[in-house]
C-alpha cells in the first residue's frame, strides 16, 4: 500500500510519468478494435432483450417442491399455446416465461399453476408486459439519453472549456458502445434495470473524466506564458497526477457495485439488483479506462490544433532542443515531437 | 504549475461549521419524532402487492390525440375504480411528462387479480335519461320509492337494495351497457338513479368548458356543444323529456358507469348548444367540464407492465437489499482504513453522517411527497456510496498534492480545498443532471434509483463541505497527524517524499 502511495509522490512531481498522451494511437487502436467489436456483435447476435422489451409474461410459483415438468404440465393444462421457458431458480422457486398473452390466457396460466403446485394465487409472483410496452421505454431511454449528453455538454462548455466537453462526451459515447458491445458478446440479458445502470455509468464516466479535466484545466492555466511544457505535455502531467486519485475512486465505487452484483446475483438468482449492478459493474470499468486513456488524448488532439498552442509547442521544443544540438532536427513534424519527447524530465536520481 | 506565495487565510472555522452540521442533523432527526414519520415506506416489491402500469391511447375507431387534461381524467376514473376496493394506501398516479405520461397503480397485499382485471377497461361518457333516483341507502321498508314506469320489476328491486355507501358499488367498470337500463350510483355515492338507455354519447360532445356568468353574480356554468349527430340526439331526448315529471326530466351524465351530474332539462335544445347552471363552485364547473370533454375522447388502457410480488419475495428482496447495503459499506470502510490509515476515519465518519441524514430524509419524503423506496432505490443509495466517498478522496489527493508542495498539513488543508472544490461542486453537478433527467424520462422503479441518487449527490454537498473539511482542518491541527506517524496517513513516506532514500 505504502508503496503504492510513494508512486503518487512520483507521479505528482513527474518521475514516474506514464506516456498516456504520446500513446495515443496505441488507445485509440484499442478502443477502435473494441467498438468495431461491439458493432459487430450488435449486428450479428444483437442484444438479448428481456421481456419487459419483447413483451411477455413472468410466472415464478414459490414452492417448496419446484419442479420444472409440474411446471411445463401446468402450461399444457391451461391450454393455451404457447412456448414457455421454464427454469428453476434456486431450491424454492420455478419460473415460468412466455410470449405476450392476453388477459385471459394469463389468467389460465395463474390458476393452472396455482392447481399444479397446491399453492394460492397470492404466492405466484407475476409480470405482465403488454407488447407495446418495450417501444415505450426503449424511446424514453433513449430520450433521457439524449437529453443528458445534451445538458452535459452546454454545461461542461460552460464550467470547463468546450473541447473538454467534446472530448468527454466522445469518450462517454465510447463507453456506451463498448459496455452494450459486451452485452451483446456475452448475451447478458438486458432489461430495464440494465439501462438504468446504462445511464448511470454516464455520469460516472463523465465524474471521473471532469477530474481528470480540471487539474489539466488547472495546469494549463498559464501555460502560453510560461512555455515549459506543450499542451498535451500538460495533459499527460495531470492524467498522471490524478492517476492515483482515478484508481481510488473507482476501485471505491466499484466496491459496493460488487457487494450488489454479489447479493443480487448469488442471493436472490436474478432481478433488478443483478441486472443493475452488472451493467454498473462492466460500466464503471470501461468508464475508468476511458476518463484516463481516451478522454484527455481527445483533448490534447483537439487543443494542440490549435495554432497558439502550436506555437507554444514550437517553442517549447526548441527550448529543451538545444543541449549539443545547433541545428533542431527538421526532420521531425512538430506534432510528432511534442509528445513524444516529454516523459524525460530533470528530476532525474 | 505556479506555486502561489500569497499568504493562507486560515480563518476558517471548523468547530463553528461542524456545529451548523449538528444542528441540521440534529432538527430533521426531531422533525421525524416531531412529524410521527418513524416508518419507513417500502415499494410494493418489497413488502409484497400488485402494481399495473398503463399507457392510455386513443380507444379503438376514434380518431385524435391523446390530451393532457385527458390523462388526468384518466387517472381520477381510475382512482375511482381502485378506491372501490377499499384498500388502504392504494396508490394512483401519472408519471412521465406531458402526453406520454403513464398510469401507474399500486396496491398493496394479495388482492390476487381483481386489480389488474378492475383497470383496464375503456370508461365511456353517455347521457341518458333518469328513470328514478332516490337516496344512496337502501330503501327501508316504511319509504319505498315509487318504481319507476316501463321498467322490469328486477331492476326496481336492484335500485331498491343498492347501497351506494359501500365502494364496491361505486366500482364503475364493465356493468354500463349503452343499450340497456342501468341502475347507477353516482360518484360521491349519495345518490342512485334508474337510467334509461344510453342516447347520446360522449364522443358526440365536440366542446365543453366552465365559465362565469357575470350578470348573475358569482354563477359558475357549464356550456357544451354537440357535433351534428350529438345535436340531433340531444335535441330529441331534450324535447322528449322536458314536459315529463320529476325526476324523469332530468338527463343523467354518466361517466364509466357512475352518475357525475343529473341536470333537469328546462326546454328543448335543438341547437347542439346546451348550458349547465347550478350552484357549482368553480373547481366543480371545471371539473364537469372536464368530464364532458373527456369524453368526447375516451382513453383506451394498454396494460404496460403488471407486477404482483408475494410477501416472500417482497421480504427476500428487502433483505437483499440491506446485505448489499451494509457489505457495500463495509468494503469501502475497510478500502479507505487500509489506504488512508487514521485519515480514513474522517470517511466513516462522513458516510455515517451520509447514512443518517439519508434515512431521515427518506422517512421526511414518505411523510411528505409519499415517496416509497424500492429495491432499484436502494440499489440508487448503495451506487451513492461510492459517488459519496469519491468526493473525499479527490479532497485528500489534492491535500496530499499540496504537500508534495512543501505546505504543511494545517496549510494544504485550506488550499487543498480550494482547489478540490471546484472539482468536486462540478462533478456532481453532472452526477445532479443525471439524477434528474433519469428521473424525468422513466417510470417506476427507475425513478426511485433517480430519486435516491440524486438525493445522495445533494448530501454529498452537504457533508464534504459541512463535514469532511472542517473535520480534516481539525485535525490538522491535532499533533498526531502533523507528526506524520506512519498510521496517520500523511507520513513523508505514504506522500513519496522519501523515495530518494529508500532508492
Amino acid at each position: 500500500m505504502s508503496k503504492f502511495s510513494g508512486l503518487g509522490g512520483r507521479l505528482y512531481r513527474g518521475e514516474t510519468s506514464v506516456n498516456f498522451i504520446g500513446r495515443r494511437r496505441r488507445w485509440y487502436a484499442v478502443s477502435g478494435f473494441f467498438v468495431l467489436l461491439s458493432i459487430g456483435a450488435l449486428a450479428v447476435q444483437g442484444l438479448q432483450l428481456g421481456i419487459e422489451f419483447k413483451g411477455g409474461s413472468s410466472f415464478t410459483v414459490n414452492t417448496a417442491n419446484p419442479s420444472v415438468s409440474l411446471a411445463r404440465e401446468a402450461v399444457a393444462d391451461a391450454g393455451v399455446d404457447t412456448e414457455a421457458i421454464v427454469q428453476l431458480l434456486g431450491d424454492d422457486k420455478v419460473r415460468v416465461q412466455t410470449k405476450a398473452l392476453d388477459p385471459a390466457q394469463n389468467n389460465a396460466i395463474q390458476d393452472a399453476l396455482a392447481a399444479k403446485f397446491s399453492v394460492t394465487l397470492g404466492s405466484i409472483d407475476t409480470q405482465i408486459i403488454g407488447p407495446s410496452w418495450g417501444k415505450e421505454i426503449t424511446r424514453k431511454a433513449l430520450y433521457g439519453l439524449f437529453g443528458f449528453l445534451i445538458v452535459v455538454m452546454i454545461y461542461l462548455a460552460m464550467a470547463l472549456e468546450p473541447k473538454m466537453a467534446i472530448s468527454a462526451i466522445v469518450a462517454v459515447v465510447h463507453d456506451v458502445f463498448i459496455t452494450v458491445g459486451i452485452y451483446a458478446l456475452v448475451g447478458f440479458d438486458v432489461t430495464p434495470a440494465t439501462i438504468i445502470g446504462f445511464l448511470t455509468i454516464l455520469g460516472y464516466s463523465l465524474y471521473d473524466t471532469v477530474v481528470v479535466f480540471d487539474r489539466v484545466r488547472d495546469n494549463t492555466k498559464s501555460i502560453s506564458s510560461l512555455s515549459t511544457k506543450t499542451y498535451s505535455q500538460a495533459v499527460n502531467l495531470a492524467v498522471n497526477q490524478t492517476i492515483v486519485r482515478s484508481a481510488n475512486t473507482s476501485i471505491v465505487a466499484i466496491l459496493p457495485v460488487a457487494a450488489i452484483l454479489f447479493v443480487g446475483a448469488g442471493l436472490l438468482g436474478a432481478g433488478t439488483l443483478k441486472d443493475l449492478s452488472l451493467s454498473l459493474f462492466i460500466g464503471l470499468i470501461v468508464g475508468t479506462y476511458s476518463s484516463i486513456f481516451i478522454a484527455p488524448a481527445v483533448l490534447a488532439q483537439l487543443r494542440e490544433k490549435e495554432p497558439a498552442m502550436q506555437a507554444l509547442a514550437k517553442r517549447v521544443n526548441s527550448r529543451t532542443a538545444p543541449m549539443g544540438v545547433a541545428t533542431p532536427a527538421p526532420a521531425v513534424t512538430e506534432e510528432r515531437r511534442g509528445p513524444r519527447n516529454q516523459p524525460k524530465r530533470k528530476h532525474r536520481k | 504549475m505556479s506555486t502561489s506565495t500569497k499568504p493562507i487565510k486560515t480563518s476558517s472555522r471548523p468547530g463553528r461549521t461542524l456545529a451548523i452540521l449538528g444542528l441540521i442533523l440534529v432538527s430533521m432527526v426531531s422533525l421525524v419524532f416531531l412529524q410521527d414519520s418513524k416508518s419507513l415506506q417500502l415499494g410494493l416489491d418489497l413488502r409484497g402487492g400488485t402494481s399495473v402500469t398503463l399507457q392510455p391511447r386513443i380507444a379503438p375507431g376514434e380518431e385524435g390525440g391523446v390530451t393532457s387534461e385527458a390523462i388526468d381524467q384518466a387517472v381520477s376514473i381510475i382512482r375511482q375504480r381502485v378506491d372501490s376496493l377499499g384498500v388502504v394506501e392504494s396508490e394512483v398516479t401519472a408519471q412521465g411528462s406531458g402526453t406520454s405520461r403513464q398510469i401507474v397503480i399500486s396496491v398493496p397485499g394479495d388482492t390476487g387479480r381483481r386489480v389488474v382485471d378492475l383497470v383496464g377497461q375503456t370508461a365511456e361518457l353517455r347521457f341518458r335519461q333518469v328513470l328514478a333516483s332516490g337516496p344512496g341507502l337502501p330503501a327501508t321498508a316504511d319509504a319505498t320509492a315509487t318504481p319507476a314506469a316501463g321498467v322490469s320489476a328486477e331492476v326496481n328491486a336492484k335500485f331498491a337494495s343498492l347501497d351506494c355507501s359501500k365502494p364496491e358499488n361505486r366500482q364503475g367498470t364493465g356493468a354500463d351497457d349503452a343499450t340497456a337500463v342501468l341502475v347507477a350510483c353516482d360518484r360521491a355515492g349519495g345518490a342512485k338513479y334508474i337510467l334509461g338507455p344510453a342516447e347520446v354519447l360522449g364522443r358526440q360532445v365536440s366542446k365543453a368548458s366552465a365559465g362565469l356568468d357575470t350578470q348573475a353574480g358569482s354563477a359558475w356554468f357549464v356550456s357544451l356543444t354537440f357535433d351534428n349527430e350529438g345535436t340531433a340526439a340531444f335535441g330529441a331526448l331534450t324535447a322528449r323529456v322536458t314536459s315529463l315529471p320529476e325526476p324523469t326530466n332530468q338527463v343523467a351524465i354518466v361517466l364509466d358507469g357512475l352518475v357525475v351530474s343529473a341536470p333537469r332539462i328546462n326546454e328543448a335544445i335543438p341547437s347542439g348548444n346546451a348550458q349547465i347552471t347550478g350552484n357549482f363552485t368553480q373547481l366543480e364547473a371545471q371539473d364537469l367540464a372536464n368530464v364532458l370533454k373527456y369524453g368526447a375522447l375516451p382513453l383506451a388502457f394498454d396494460r404496460g407492465e403488471v407486477q404482483q410480488v408475494s410477501p416472500t419475495l417482497g421480504a427476500d428482496q428487502l433483505n437483499a437489499g440491506l446485505l448489499a447495503a451494509g457489505l457495500g459499506m463495509l468494503l469501502v470502510v475497510i478500502f479507505t482504513l487500509l489506504y488512508y490509515r487514521a485519515l480514513g476515519l474522517v470517511t466513516v465518519g462522513s458516510l455515517a453522517v451520509a447514512a443518517i441524514m439519508l434515512y431521515t430524509l427518506i422517512l421526511l419524503m414518505g411523510q411528505w411527497i409519499g415517496f416509497t423506496l424500492t429495491l432499484a432505490g436502494i440499489a440508487g443509495a448503495i451506487t451513492a456510496i461510492g459517488v459519496t466517498a469519491d468526493s473525499f478522496i479527490v479532497y485528500f489527493e489534492r491535500v496530499k498534492d499540496e504537500m508534495r508542495e512543501g505546505r504543511s498539513l494545517r496549510t494544504a488543508a485550506e488550499t487543498g480545498w480550494v482547489r478540490a472544490r471546484h472539482t468536486i461542486l462540478v462533478a456532481d453537478f453532472v452526477s445532479l443532471i443525471a439524477a434528474v433527467l433519469l428521473y424525468i424520462f422513466s417510470v417506476g422503479g427507475v425513478r426511485g434509483f433517480a430519486f435516491t441518487l440524486g438525493l445522495t449527490t445533494i448530501i454529498d454537498l452537504i457533508i464534504i463541505f459541512l463535514f469532511t473539511k472542517p473535520a480534516l482542518v481539525l485535525i490538522s491541527r491535532s499533533k498526531f497527524f502533523n507528526s506524520g506517524h506512519p498510521l496517520s496517513g500523511f507520513s513523508p513516506k505514504s506522500l513519496g517524499l522519501v523515495i530518494a532514500k529508500e532508492a
